[in-house]
């Protein structure tokens, strides 16, 4: 396994870190005071996952202002997916689509 | 092991149509009709034709048509060049249409990765997709 592997699943086997990386994922960017609100853990906590969560590229921050915006870097997730389940995915999805323009072709 | 067949992976992903083998050959040949349930493209089906498949996040593919054997076959290459090798993808998509008593039997095969080939960028969304639903079911379980 490379090294960015063990970095990845290093970073994301905390269960406090990976909700915290699935909530920006699901919802977008938000600041460490939205995150907070809701991690059940204390502001200087979530800051420190989210220093990691950076180091290990998995999220970007943005400073607007007194504000620090945190946004989910999907990419770095890449080395994780593995190529044949994703283009089988790719696929099954494809013929979805296909199914549906099949129907609504004449003839 | 080295060997060159050894390093080559294919996916399969085959279903049944209920129309027949002609109606499943226009939406693979005809580029409006590709563009509705693949990519944007300007596809020609003539062996030899160069065109390209353009992703909805932004990536080209680069194809050239291999196989035109109407109603029954066709395939192309479906490459991706990136400056980054992990990106890099050279393979090769066949369709296969074989009739049935109630439509038709649609395979597609891709194959000829590269041995470090860990992901198809083309594969993306559903790529993503599939990696969300896998953590939230992790998450779901660790909760």
């Amino acid at each position: 396994m490379s090294k960015a592997h063990d970095v990845l699943f290093r970073t994301l086997a905390d269960p406090t870190r990976r909700a915290i990386f699935e909530r920006l994922c699901r919802e977008g960017e938000k600041t460490v005071g939205d995150l907070t609100a809701r991690a059940g853990v204390s502001q200087p906590v979530v800051s420190k996952h989210l220093g990691i969560l950076k180091r290990a590229g998995l999220v970007r921050d943005r400073h607007e202002g007194r504000q620090t915006h945190y946004s989910p870097q999907l990419k770095a997730l890449a080395p994780l997916i593995d190529w044949t389940s994703q283009m089988t995915g790719f696929w099954e999805d494809r013929f979805d689509r296909l199914e549906n323009l099949l129907k609504r072709m004449d003839q | 092991m080295n060997d060159r067949a050894a390093d080559t992976r294919s996916v399969v992903v085959e279903r049944e149509f209920p129309y027949p083998p002609e109606k499943l050959w226009r939406a693979l040949t005809q580029p409006h009709l590709i563009e509705e349930w693949l990519m944007k493209n300007d596809f020609v089906p003539v062996v030899g034709h160069r065109f390209n498949l353009r992703g909805d996040w932004g990536g080209v593919l680069d194809c050239e048509v291999l196989e035109v054997e109407p109603h029954k076959t066709l395939s192309y290459t479906w490459n991706f060049a990136h400056d980054d090798a992990a990106y890099n993808l050279q393979s090769v998509v066949t369709f296969t249409l074989t009739p049935t008593h109630t439509g038709t039997h649609l395979r597609v095969e891709q194959k000829g990765f590269r041995p470090d080939q860990k992901q198809a960028y083309g594969g993306a969304h559903a790529g993503w997709r599939q990696f969300l639903e896998k953590l939230d079911q992790v998450v779901a379980r660790a909760e």
